[in-house]
């Protein structure tokens, strides 16, 4: 059977960011600058993702105003027929350079804050003076008339603020706010006990969030979803393996999940030498979990397989080691007893955090290119 | 909205053809709706400068059919994607 053609790409443009957030999505071994694609190969990867089927492309990292062709690569994406996201911490962006991608086409943009004011927000961040900036930078997109989603990982330790982040969103003038608890894998797992929220404070969190959406209707759409750690079922994780996104590493991995590369075993294409086209037809890695050929008891069969795919591969594989098994946030799976492990165990640690870095061998690889 | 408002886009939604799949859809910031039939032959007419009373005229003259079904039509779906931020008027 063929699969459907993707919906978006991830383009995640450079691993470079000011900030050292502990919750960072990219992989623990980042990208030096030197290994990044160029323009030309960018923009030959949005024409093939456009060509493919995807409507949308998310420009991510990292934060992609670290490159300095981000203008040349929003034209490009524009240019292939793609609606361009900016996903940016806005701490590189000034009103000149906005006007640079609003000219070239920009959409939208989605701006990250860590928290509700600069001293949580500064911490978290690992950045001294990032809120403002980002508060600068929200106000520079508004006035470029340009659509503004909010984002805000939460957490334990900024979880007691929603209240006044949803307050920050209206202020800021966003249409949206996305409210994106931490997945716990890569540099995220290395702090989870940090970072877990308990359940009495996610069930306030949860009442902030459906009375907030009530008096706010029409004016600021919110997105929340239940955490793993305190739901029964699995998220259906990029909507399945290899069926609604792709998304392509700073140095040009064709990846099912900007995660993927955290599950060993499998060969990625790269875009220097395989078309989007033969990686999401033809490859065997995203083959490996796609649809239901590849599960195991006690997803084979169960009535869930086809709305969860099974969760999350890279869960699985940070949890359990196998990247092959049902994701243990299913109260289903023989292993999720792990889960509640680790909210007994971060009900009693610190707060401190271990900051995203780049690792030695990453810095030589910087400073050779 | 009365007859004479003018809808347009919010600014960040767009119509847009899905060629892959063979339909339209609206895009919006991390969001996308795909119109039925009588919605695409709506949303296709709203350019900024035609007025609900217009394009509920230029519907009722294409299709031969009562102008004033049609502007029900019209007001319905525009209002409900103005409340969902995809149109202003
Ligand atoms: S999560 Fe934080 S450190 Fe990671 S790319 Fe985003 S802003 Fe930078
Ligand atoms: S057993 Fe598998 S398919 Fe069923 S609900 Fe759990 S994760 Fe989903």
């Amino acid at each position: 059977m063929r699969p459907e053609p993707p919906l978006a790409l991830l383009a995640e443009l450079t691993h470079r960011c000011p900030l050292r957030c502990p919750y960072c999505s990219n992989p623990t071994q980042l990208t030096g600058a030197g290994e990044e694609l160029d323009t030309a190969t960018w923009a030959r990867v949005f024409a093939e993702a456009a060509a493919l089927g995807c409507l949308q492309v998310h420009l991510s990292g990292g934060e992609p105003m670290a490159r300095r062709d981000l203008p040349a690569l929003v034209r490009a994406a524009q240019g292939a027929g793609l609606y361009t996201n900016l996903i940016t911490s806005g701490v590189l962006l000034d009103a000149p350079r906005l006007a640079e991608l609003c000219a070239a086409g920009l959409d939208h943009v989605q701006l990250s804050v860590q928290d509700a004011a600069a001293a949580g927000g500064d911490r978290i961040g690992g950045y001294a003076g990032g809120h403002a900036r980002k508060l600068t930078a929200a106000a520079v997109i508004r006035a470029a008339g340009l659509p503004l989603t909010l984002n805000a990982v939460v957490h334990r330790q900024n979880l007691d603020n929603l209240e006044q982040l949803i307050d920050l969103a209206l202020d800021l003038g966003a249409g949206r706010l996305e409210v994106a608890h931490v997945q716990y894998y890569g540099w995220a797992l290395a702090n989870r006990a940090a970072l877990l929220p308990s359940r009495a404070q996610l069930e306030a969190a949860t009442a902030v969030v459906a009375a907030a959406r009530r008096a706010h209707a029409g004016r600021l759409v919110i997105d929340y979803v239940v955490p793993d750690y305190h739901a029964a079922r699995p998220k259906a994780c990029m909507g399945g393996w290899g069926q609604r996104f792709l998304a392509v590493s700073p140095a040009g991995r064709i990846l099912p999940c900007h995660a993927a590369e955290s599950i060993p075993g499998l060969d990625y294409p790269r875009v220097q030498q395989t078309s989007l086209h033969a990686a999401w037809y033809a490859s065997p890695a995203f083959a490996r979990f796609r649809g239901t050929d590849w599960m195991p008891s006690p997803c084979r069969g169960c009535e869930r397989a086809e709305i969860d795919w099974g969760g999350c591969r890279c869960q699985a594989q940070a949890l359990l080691g196998d990247a092959a098994a049902t994701d243990p946030a299913c109260d289903r799976s023989p292993r999720h007893g792990l889960l509640a492990d680790a909210l007994a165990e971060a009900a009693s640690a610190g707060q401190d955090f271990a900051y995203r870095q780049f690792s030695e061998s990453n810095i030589r690889s910087d400073r050779i290119v | 909205m009365t007859p004479e408002s003018i809808p347009r886009f919010a600014p960040g939604h767009r119509l847009r053809e899905d060629a892959a799949r063979g339909r339209w859809v609206v895009m919006g910031p991390e969001r996308m709706f795909v119109p039925d039939e009588t919605a695409l032959e709506i949303l296709r007419l709203v350019d900024g400068a035609r007025s609900l009373a217009g394009i509920a005229g230029a519907l009722a003259a294409r299709f031969a059919a009562p102008e004033a079904e049609i502007a029900a039509d019209v007001a319905a779906l525009l209002e409900e994607l103005r409340t969902k931020g995809v149109i202003q008027a």
